[in-house]
């Protein structure tokens, strides 16, 4: 029996404002233990708190891009449980008017584009973070308070890898946005996935488990297909589902129960009575709407229909912001598009991967890639030196044509010079010539590599090829 | 007279004359307390001796004279427990914002006074120390929750108080102890550092001797504060100008559902008393020249029920704060309580924490929000609350103020309504829809029960027009010198 599997995901994105959502408190990553709170986000007694009006405006940034309707006029309630880190045992956060609602967000799978329904998405706080320790526990509230904005996608995502292309594609809208780091790791994203099975063709939903500790876009796939065939087991043995919120532990592959719907909290909403509603004129949401950037997919559109690119390079291309910026920037000042995107989407892509870096944090300017193909393109430079003089360009921050003189990188087309050298690769390789010339093509490949290997792969790969023919 | 008899403003002008020091109001007040407060027990908390300013402002008015503070107001390290075990230990790192106004005035912190546990009651016996009682009547209660501040005041322990007012804890006191309380209206002032009970209820306001001091007082701690969002942004009148003007032709309401203007018709729940002496006042205002009628405020029966509604809910809700994980109480492991576990830490320590009127809203304030209940409680209270605020507005369409007792009885026994929580809800009936209209209302002195207990007037007015306050409360006391009585003791 195949069951149809349906996916609803819950995304939590830390808006990036300086300060967090109720207070003047930094919101930077990685600052000791509680350094970064004051009597607001520790909800002393007597403190109260006030709207950092900048969350409203990078969340609205966000709801417009997913084409949710907005609202002008909304505001904020209390979700009350308790925890620890949760400074006030109440979440400020929004339940009866969420910011926005019923937009989408379109993926790409398998080729073919996918609309995935918006529910909602709303503004609340974040809590802060517990470290246990063997006989205690302490709690860091360094990020108690800091604003997120919750979506919550339809019930429309039916396989792990469509689940996969909807974080994909969710982080570069928020990347895009520059509202959201977008970094599972550090928690700057998280996502919950609710999962269940039904009937190929059912209308109702099953009884779906609620996945909770995925810190990967991986992680939320595999969680996703280890519980998916977890349930296909359970039915098919002729068992039945029981609501229930799941853990992933990432370390076993499995997920585990953590509690079920009867242990299920009731977290008591009501109007946060220490905020007002706050409201967004239409001529406000208006400026916010006409001050968003360029969508990657739109962009992909536009990079595949303006420069001749395939699918792949323009996905490649507009993955990262700063990359497809980085790419343009090229394009004005050398139009070959083909060539700028190869060396864009190939080496130094490579480069960065490698380095783990994005093309912001690296020291080369467009000029610099420019003039380095400019001189692989006018035969000045051998495309593998050429790769190698990237790989040192990226590591001091010089210019090409400086780091050519100094590497002796140039490459040789002078006759006598590659003369000698040819002479030498004969001498040295008696075997091969023998072979060559009772018919053995594939020789005549491992001479020319031989003589760029003597050359330090500065040979002109063309004229040599010329000249060996005619000396054997 | 001595000087501990004196107000404010008239001790201000004894120093701007250099007639006194500050010093020597000090020591007067010292040398009272040590009299009356073994009686009285108003404060919680004095300091021994009242800090000298932190830092005076430029237009500091008010050199060194000492107020005394509700101890559910943050006082920059000094203790603030809402008279609740749960807060033991406890010491805020900042002011309330009020306290701030107060230091940049140039007053001096005295001590901090007794009140219910988290301002949940009406007598000042809900207090983890000790009951408060009546200067009048020891064997009376001061009325609450801000017993400890009314009583400090009208006993001379105090020139001047702040009290919190969420449903009368403020004017129910003041008439209890036969002093002039003022709620503001909700905005007025603001609530940053006010340890929250119910926080769209909730302000904070003076407790004095008479009218002048109460405005006074007000002009210092009001105006729009960034800190609270819920605070107005409006300029604050000079309050001062509204004294000392006639109300030839003031219309004064009087709600038939608080009070029978028809003679010898007392309202039930209502004593004999407190409805001869209202209506004295009633007839005095008429000879002052007002314009006095009758009008309704249909929805007032819902007002005590919506009130426990919302403001136990939202009670719920601040008060999950107080957890043993941060501050105040823990029964943490190796504690006498004893909590080998984070549930059993939570349990025990608001078990221990709290006392039983706290445990009670709490529980009240955590059902009415429950799944299946919100809509049929919570829900209907908030839409009972917009009716309530609409009789008022449709009322304040043709009249400038409403006129009402305070409260239906003067003091009454301590230990007599402890045990039957409704009856004590019942004590603030005239004060609760106040708060849930969030309009401006305050007491004054207006007679004496038989058994020589004060009596209160209360006196409301449209929505930030406490002008209007200051101006009827005023005229009426220069031609009445009930707020001139003390207590013998």
């Amino acid at each position: 029996m195949e069951y149809e599997a349906v996916i609803g995901l819950e995304v939590h994105a830390q808006l990036k404002t300086r300060t967090k959502a109720f207070c003047g408190c930094l919101t930077e990553f990685g600052a000791p233990a509680n350094t970064q709170a004051c009597p607001v986000c520790l909800g002393f007694p007597g403190s109260l708190p006030v709207f950092n009006e900048k969350a409203l405006e990078y969340g609205m940034r966000a709801a417009l891009a997913l084409h949710c309707q907005v609202q002008g006029f909304t505001k904020f309630d209390r979700k009350n449980y308790f925890y620890p880190d949760l400074p006030k045992n109440y979440q400020i956060s929004q339940y009866g008017l969420p910011l926005a609602s019923g937009g989408f967000l379109e993926i790409e799978i398998a080729g073919a584009k996918k609309r995935i329904g918006i529910i909602r998405a709303h503004l609340e706080e974040d809590a802060g973070k517990l470290i246990h320790e063997e006989d205690n526990s302490l709690v860091d509230y360094n990020r108690a308070g800091v604003p997120l904005l919750e979506i919550v996608s339809a019930p429309e995502i039916y396989s792990p890898d469509e689940a996969y292309e909807y974080l994909a594609s969710l982080k570069a809208i928020l990347k895009y946005l520059e509202v959201c780091d977008c970094d599972m790791e550090k928690g700057s994203l998280r996502c919950d996935a609710n999962v269940s099975l039904r009937m190929p063709g059912a209308k109702e939903l099953g009884i779906k488990a609620e996945l909770k500790n995925m810190n990967s876009f991986k992680a939320v796939r595999d969680a996703l297909n280890y519980e998916l065939k977890r349930q296909k087991e359970v039915l098919e043995s002729g068992g039945s589902m029981r609501q229930e919120t799941r853990l992933w532990d990432e370390s076993a592959g499995k997920t585990r129960p953590m509690r079920s719907k009867e242990e299920a909290m009731d977290y008591r909403y009501f109007p946060e009575p220490d905020l007002p509603p706050f409201v967004l004129s239409d001529e406000e949401i208006k400026t916010i709407r006409a001050g968003l950037p360029e969508l990657p997919a739109a962009l992909k559109q536009r990079f595949i229909s303006q420069y001749g690119l395939n699918s792949y390079d323009a996905g490649v291309l507009t993955s990262e912001k700063p990359l497809a910026e980085f790419f343009e920037a090229c394009l004005r000042l050398y139009p070959r598009a083909k060539a700028v995107c190869n060396w864009i989407s190939g080496p130094l892509s490579y480069e960065l991967n490698s380095r783990n870096a994005g093309i912001e944090s690296l020291k080369l300017e467009p000029e610099m890639l420019v003039r380095l193909i400019k001189l692989v393109d006018e035969g000045a430079l051998s495309n593998l030196a050429a790769k190698a003089l990237l790989t040192e360009m990226l590591n001091s921050g010089r210019p090409a044509d400086e780091l050519m003189q100094e590497k002796d990188l140039a490459q040789v087309s002078d006759r006598k010079a590659l003369d000698e050298l040819l002479d030498k690769v004969i001498a040295d390789n008696p075997g091969s010539v023998r072979d060559y010339n009772s018919g053995k093509a594939n020789a005549l490949m491992f001479l020319l590599g031989q003589a760029m290997r003597l050359s330090k792969g500065r040979a002109n790969p063309k004229l040599i090829g010329e000249m060996l023919k005619k000396k054997l | 007279m001595k000087l501990w008899e004196f107000t404010g403003h008239e001790l201000l002008e004894k120093l701007a004359h250099q007639e006194i020091t500050q010093e020597e109001i000090l020591c007067a007040l010292d040398k009272r307390r040590e009299e009356v407060e073994p009686k009285v027990k108003a404060f919680v908390r004095i300091e021994k001796a009242p800090a000298p300013l932190d830092s005076p402002g430029p237009g500091a008015g008010f050199p060194g004279l000492p107020i005394a503070i509700k101890d559910n107001i943050c006082i920059k390290n000094r203790p603030a427990t809402c008279a609740s075990r749960i807060l033991e230990g406890f010491k805020p790192p900042y002011d309330a914002t009020v306290i701030q106004k107060l230091k940049n005035a140039g007053f001096s912190i005295y001590g901090q006074t007794n009140m219910d546990e988290f301002a949940f009651g009406s007598s000042c016996e809900n207090s983890c120390y000790f009951p408060t009682r009546n200067p009048w009547n020891l064997e009376c209660v001061p009325g609450g929750s801000s017993g400890g501040s009314a009583a400090a005041v009208a006993c001379g322990e105090a020139i001047w108080a702040l009290g919190s007012d969420t449903g009368g804890s403020i004017r129910q006191p003041a008439s209890f102890c036969g002093v002039v309380g003022l709620k503001p209206t909700y905005g007025r002032v603001s609530r940053y550092g006010l340890i929250a009970f119910a926080s769209s209820l909730d302000q904070i306001g003076p407790f004095t001797r008479d009218i002048e001091d109460c405005s006074v007082l007000l002009k210092v701690i009001a105006g729009h504060d960034p800190k609270d969002s819920t605070s107005a942004n409006l300029p604050v009148p000079d309050f001062l100008l509204s004294l000392g003007k006639d109300i030839k032709g003031i219309k004064i309401a009087v709600p038939k559902e608080y009070f029978s203007l028809s003679e010898n018709m007392a309202l039930e729940g209502i004593t004999q008393e407190v409805n001869q002496a209202i209506g004295e006042a009633i007839e005095q205002l008429k000879k002052l020249g007002a314009k006095v009628q009758e009008v309704s405020l249909p929805h007032t029966e819902y007002a005590v029920s919506v009130y426990y509604i919302l403001a136990t809910a939202e009670a719920s809700s601040n008060l999950a704060r107080f957890d043993g994980v941060q501050y105040g109480l823990r029964a943490g492991a190796g504690s006498a309580e004893g909590a080998d576990n984070l549930i059993q830490m939570y349990k025990r320590t608001r078990q221990a924490g709290f006392g039983s009127e706290a445990k009670r809203r709490i529980m009240l304030g955590t059902y009415v929000l429950s799944h299946g209940y919100y809509e049929a409680y919570y829900l209907r209270a908030l839409k009972v609350r917009a009716l309530i605020a609409n009789d008022f507005a449709n009322v304040f369409k043709d009249f400038d103020c409403i006129i009402t007792p305070t409260s239906p009885t003067p003091a009454f026994k301590l230990g007599e309504k402890i045990q039957n929580p409704l009856a004590m809800y019942l004590s603030d009936i005239y004060t609760i829809s106040i708060n849930l209209a969030g309009l401006p209302a305050l007491s004054i002195p207006c007679g004496f029960s038989s058994g020589g207990l004060p009596i209160g007037l209360q006196i409301i007015a449209r929505s930030f027009d406490e002008e209007m306050l200051f101006r009827v409360a005023h005229c009426y006391e220069a031609h009445t010198s009930w707020h001139k009585m003390r207590p013998k003791i």
